[in-house]
């Protein structure tokens, strides 16, 4: 009696077993590393790795060796921080034009490790430092814009085909076209009709007044959301990447949000000004005719605008721009060779170029400016109602003559810092949001409280595991020793199958393991109270151990289940740091009933099975 | 029940005959004042809620030296931050700073950037910024509404498991129970002003988790001694079964508390207030599966014959044994 065929013992060993290996990887050290990646126009080949190899001995910096990694990047491991630290200063000096790096931590795993694509437990940014930003992206805007494109493009339409309108209006999400008359009109909808298929028509007349009412179909909003979500990911990820920090991750939440991820950054006041930034340039002649008191005082002249240089001086610019930030196609940062200040360099495409030429030919002599735009959003909370306000910024940085017509590549000057030209370049290079986006949530966690967090935390498990094994030991005796195994066995598992999945450990995930840590001896504490209950009733000590794994069962499996209802809803309605808890309360549970029914059972088995008992150590 | 009394039987904690039941109306006005004080605690002084919930700016720094409260209220203030929360974070070197939602215009990195520029100033050594949280004031409002919202559903999600694997008066008298525990916690939270954040809310649900558990349990020995004893009235089966589970009760609350206590004392700051709600949550679940859910199942008038199975499901051998 009480013996499991030698199958379902098997069964479990390998269980077991693969559970030990997948949790292996967690054993072996950290190498501190650089992150290198291309650097924008170059690539990593076959023979980066020969050329950054040279590049660290020239230099006398000892490194571990250069491995291939995923999205064509490259990995240098070194033995200690401060060889890591001294490599990224000799590559970035070395080889700036080429490569970007990114300091980084990376598990030092055997080879075999590595093939079977084994990985250490992922650890969450309250583990190991970092930054974590959730964005909201300004969709009303994005679709504002939309429609006042499509304004545009149907007056320039109508224009175009000859057909006279009254006005054009918008209200929300309809525009509503008007016409003196039914034969301009149905000009207009046939020219609509097929210039915009997009649009939803519907023409009507009353009181002599002829209209068309044309709204967008609630896909095609949808579409045009969909775009600007997506196209601030690609420029936030642009953006992050130019920053250089290692294994960032950037992913949409929902219709709006976006969710940037960057583990170990450290100078988070830049990081989050870079984010949320949308500042661009535009060049705009300088309009010498008009009077720049009078346009202070109100007056001002038709065809130009009032902006104020950065010391707060009035200067009048023309209001038609030359070219503006969607036209430059690169930027980068340096030192005007002349007098030394900081500088941006750009590159204009096709089309600027042109403009920029044909302008600066006609205009040599005279001033051009340049225009500093940058969008600050803030929500503020107005009666109980978040209230969003977009405070747009437009300086003048710069003022100075065209000496000579240019067209492609230019230099700008007049920004405070070399630190803001770098910044300025970098927005300029990695593209305009498509949308205004505001920071709505941010949890930045510096390295050391990270490391706290998890020395506290493996602590906390530690002591909370030694008295619960403590108190089964003393309670249960031979049957506690069988209980505290598989305890140790299931945070074994919980960590293989957090590996295994590499669902991210967090500091509320800790926590949710050491609750499982108690209630996991639940479900050995039910059996084991079932077998003395069974033993007072004087049934036989094999017996009462059939029975109480029998009759236990199904009381196990409810209270579980139950529980996993609750760990589903928190996984569902969590964000953060409640998921984290949830995965880890999830996964220990159903280990723990793995190990705390099969395991506990075939222990038992192995130790009392098929013998002849008086009593049991219970 | 009469037993034998084995050689086992000192160590352990069995053969209780305690007359839980007949204590049941005392225990409903405990239980009621206990519900009404915590009901009255939210509804007046509400919660002290932290920055998850109403928005705002978190901001923690590291001294080398002990720092003064005081000093650091001071250099706050002269650099335009007045109306901060300023309090120790673990120890007399961690100082945590809140600041609630800005009605100025200002994003939160340009914030939190001046905040650690204004105190490294006036540092004598070296000051580490450790952490800082935004919460932008609509991203509060959404998790609390996500919240209530997870509570909610997952009370649904219970009873409908529970009905459909009991019967709809285990059904009511557990979800009756985590409703107790629920407002119990979270009212010992509202009375003693304890910060009620994210963690917080996590364990509320665990507790929902776990008192179910225990009152699952129970609920399952009530069952199968509804169908095994023929004698007995419904009040003395019951409380058989509450003696009869009683020593396993101990036994899981005591280790669960044993881990939660480490938790509590060596967690560290940040999920304090998880284990404590963890550790109420445990004494009042484990009191409310005996006196709440079982209690509201008799005096919804269980009786033998709601849980004799349906014999068409079952097979011969059972309803044999059928009175």
């Amino acid at each position: 009696m009480n013996r499991y065929p030698l199958w379902k013992n098997l069964l479990i060993l390998s269980v077991i077993l693969l559970g030990l290996l997948l949790a292996l990887p967690n054993l072996y050290p950290q190498d501190p590393s650089i992150e290198i990646s291309a650097a924008r126009g170059a690539s990593v080949t076959d023979s980066s790795i020969g050329e950054i190899s040279a590049a660290l001995e020239n230099a006398k910096v000892p490194f571990k060796g250069i491995e291939p990694r995923e999205g064509e990047k490259l990995l240098v491991r070194f033995a200690t921080p401060g060889q890591q630290l001294k490599g990224q200063e000799t590559i970035d000096r070395t080889l700036a034009e080429r490569y970007r790096t990114a300091l980084t931590q990376v598990a030092d795993l055997p080879g075999w490790m590595r093939a079977l694509s084994m990985n250490q437990m992922a650890l969450g940014l309250d583990l190991r430092g970092g930054i974590h930003v959730v964005i909201d992206v300004d969709m009303e805007a994005a679709l504002d814009q939309a429609l006042e494109r499509y304004i545009g493009d149907l007056r320039s339409q109508l224009r175009e085909a000859k057909v006279r309108y009254l006005t054009i209006l918008r209200d929300g999400t309809e525009i509503t076209l008007k016409f003196s008359d039914a034969e301009n009109r149905d000009k207009a909808e046939k020219v609509l009709n097929r210039e915009f298929r997009n649009l939803q028509l519907q023409s009507s007349e009353s009181d002599g007044n002829f209209q068309i009412d044309a709204s967008l179909p609630e896909t095609e909003q949808k579409e045009i959301k969909d775009f600007a979500l997506q196209q601030n990911i690609t420029t936030l990820r642009n953006r992050v990447n130019a920053l250089g920090v290692a294994e960032p991750s950037i992913a949409r939440q929902g219709d709006r949000r976006i969710v940037v991820e960057l583990p170990g950054a450290q100078d988070p006041g830049r990081l989050k000004e870079i984010l949320g930034a949308t500042a661009t340039l535009e060049y705009r002649l300088v309009d010498t005719e008009g009077s720049v008191a009078d346009a202070v005082a109100g007056r001002v002249p038709v065809g130009s605008k009032l902006y104020y240089e950065r010391d707060g001086t009035p200067i009048l610019l023309k209001r038609r721009v030359i070219v503006t930030g969607d036209q430059i196609t690169d930027a980068s940062a340096g030192f005007d060779s002349q007098s030394g200040t900081p500088a941006v360099f750009v590159n204009l495409d096709g089309q600027g170029a042109r403009r920029m030429r044909n302008v600066t030919t006609e205009n040599v002599g005279k001033p051009m400016a340049v225009v500093f735009i940058e969008n600050r959003t803030t929500t503020r909370m107005v009666d109980g109602e978040p209230v969003k306000t977009t405070r747009k910024v437009e300086e003048v940085i710069s003022v100075a003559s065209i000496r000579e017509p240019f067209g492609r590549r230019f230099q700008t000057t007049g920004l405070d810092s070399s630190e803001e030209a770098h910044n300025t370049a970098l927005l300029l290079r990695s593209g305009a949001l498509a949308a205004p986006i505001e920071i709505v949530e941010e949890r930045t966690i510096g390295p050391s409280l990270g490391q706290d967090n998890i020395d506290q935390g493996f602590f906390s498990v530690m002591v909370g595991l030694a008295l619960v094994v403590g108190f089964m030991a003393l309670y249960y005796r031979m049957f506690g020793l069988i209980a505290d195994l598989v305890l140790v066995v299931n945070l074994v598992m919980i960590v293989a199958v957090l590996s295994m999945l590499q669902a991210t450990l967090t500091l509320p995930g800790i926590a949710g393991i050491v609750l499982t840590v108690g209630m996991a001896v639940d479900a050995n504490v039910l059996i084991f109270e079932r077998i003395r209950e069974e033993i007072r009733n004087g049934n036989s000590p094999q017996a009462s151990i059939h029975a109480g794994y029998d009759k236990a069962l199904s009381t196990i499996v409810d209270a579980n289940v139950t529980t996993l209802i609750a760990a589903v809803v928190l996984f569902s309605f969590g964000t953060g740091p409640v998921k984290g808890f949830a995965v880890t309360l999830f996964i220990g549970i159903v280990t723990s009933m793995f190990t705390a029914i099969l395991g506990s059972r075939a222990l038992v088995n192995l130790v009392y099975g098929g013998k002849r008992l008086d009593k049991l150590a219970i | 029940m009469t037993s034998k009394r084995n050689t086992n039987a000192k160590r352990t904690i069995n053969d209780f005959d305690i007359n839980f039941m007949g204590r049941r109306k005392l225990a409903a006005i405990l239980s009621g004042t206990a519900l009404v004080v915590a009901l009255l605690s939210i509804l007046i002084r509400g919660f002290d809620f932290g920055l998850d919930f109403t928005g705002g700016t978190v901001i923690e720094v590291g001294y080398q030296e002990p720092a003064e409260l005081s000093e650091v209220r001071q250099s706050l203030e002269s650099q335009g931050f007045p109306g901060a929360t300023i309090q120790y974070f673990g120890s007399n070197r961690d100082i945590l700073i809140r600041l609630m939602p800005q009605a100025e215009e200002e994003s939160s990195a340009e914030l939190s950037n001046r905040v650690f520029r204004a105190l490294s100033q006036d540092a004598k050594g070296e000051v580490e910024l450790r952490r800082v949280e935004y919460v932008g004031p609509q991203v509060g409002e959404e998790l609390r509404e996500q919240g209530g919202l997870a509570v909610l559903f997952s009370l649904i999600g219970i009873l409908i498991y529970v009905a459909l694997r009991f019967e709809w008066r285990f059904a009511v008298g557990a979800v009756a129970a985590l409703v107790h525990d629920v407002l119990f916690t979270v009212g010992v939270f509202s009375i003693f002003q304890i910060q009620f954040d994210l963690t917080v809310l996590a364990a509320v649900l665990a507790v929902i988790g776990y008192s179910l558990n225990d009152t699952i349990v129970i609920f399952d020995r009530i069952r199968e001694n509804f169908r095994r004893m023929r004698k007995g009235t419904v009040m003395e089966i019951t409380n058989n079964s509450i003696n009869q589970t009683l020593s396993r009760t101990i036994v899981t609350s005591g280790t669960t508390l044993l881990v939660l206590f480490a938790l509590y004392l060596f967690g560290g700051e940040a999920i304090s207030g998880f284990s404590l709600a963890l550790i109420v949550g445990i004494f009042v679940g484990t009191y409310s599966t005996i006196y709440v859910a079982t209690a509201i199942v008799i005096w919804l008038g269980l009786s033998k014959a709601d849980l004799i199975p349906v014999p068409v499901k079952k097979e011969g051998a059972e309803l044999n044994s059928m009175p």
